[in-house]
């Protein structure tokens, strides 16, 4: 089997786009407790197992294309 | 008219949908699975129905707006052809670039499942046309991701031309400028998060829906 690499795309909601899920787990939270938690904001992880030397430009590809929607979301790209 | 209506795993209104347009126009739609890439000849309407296409993975519409017969749906639109998108399929046609702007989680968390009343805002559409503008109507929401949001430029412009069709008459999920319903540029494509196929007959509790099919009916036979 060819060699493989491990590439992390996160994924989270654009500054100023409201993210009521967020909003609830900071209320929780204080809820708890937690006085210090001003705000939360909720993402997600998506590990991509792909050949090793798939570049940077494909992943960005694939997040445009699909993993992120870049009308209310960004994306981070974490390679090896 | 010719139509059809897409079917996705995870599709459940496509019924409704189909009776809905086979009830106004007196012919049934196609049902077209979604690993098809090809789509009826001359076809008049596409209605892509509501549910839970691909179980919402990953974004509400997202998987589904990448599947083949999207392709297919996105080269119609293109030719003019009338497509409707009712709830999920909303959320299909923007994330699959045929409408501006995205659906988020509703504002208040909660699935929103009852009637609510919206304002025509689009009298002149080849699905609104027998609606008076600012009249409003009584048609069924059920959805947790219906809030419509869009930047401040698309929303102005979307408001300039005239491609807001519904806004909600009252709170329903936070969406920008209460939208509930757009038009694509050319007017030829609607989505809309409440389900005018639920209302066709008084039987169902009010026929506010109906006139949505009859208008596309007379505009397309």
């Amino acid at each position: 089997m060819a060699a493989r690499m491990i590439v992390n795309v996160t994924v989270t909601l654009k500054n100023g786009v409201l993210d009521p899920q967020g909003r609830a787990i900071a209320a929780a939270l204080k809820g708890l407790g937690f006085d210090g938690v001003a705000d939360a904001r909720v993402g997600k992880l998506i590990v991509l197992d792909v050949a090793e030397g798939t570049s940077r430009e494909t992943i960005e590809y694939m997040a445009k294309q699909l993993l992120a929607n870049t009308v209310i979301e960004n994306f981070r790209i974490e390679m090896p | 008219m010719k139509s059809a209506v897409i079917v996705f795993p995870g599709s459940n209104c496509d019924r409704d949908l189909a009776d809905a347009i086979a009830k106004v126009t007196g012919h049934a739609p196609a049902m077209i699975w979604h690993r098809e890439t090809m789509l009826p000849a001359n076809l008049d309407f596409i209605g892509v129905p509501g549910g839970f296409s691909y179980g919402d993975y990953l974004r509400s519409g997202a998987m589904a707006a990448r599947s083949p017969v999207m392709q297919a749906v996105i080269k119609a639109a293109g030719e003019g052809r009338a497509v409707l998108g009712i709830c999920n399929g909303f959320q299909v046609l923007t994330e699959a670039g045929l409408l501006p702007g995205a659906l988020m989680r509703n504002a208040g968390l909660n699935f929103v499942c009852r009637q609510v009343r919206l304002d025509v805002a689009n009298s002149q559409s080849v699905f609104t046309s027998l609606y008076a503008m600012g009249e409003t109507i009584t048609i069924p929401v059920a959805h947790h991701d219906g809030n419509y949001t869009a930047d401040a430029a698309t929303l102005d412009r979307l408001e300039g031309e005239g491609r807001v069709a519904f806004r909600y008459a009252e709170p329903v999920n936070g969406s920008a400028r209460d939208i509930a319903g757009i038009l694509s540029e050319d007017g030829n494509v609607l989505g809309m998060m409440p389900h005018p196929e639920r209302l066709i007959e008084a039987e169902q509790g009010g026929t506010d829906g109906r006139r949505l099919f009859e208008a596309a009916m007379l505009a397309l036979a």
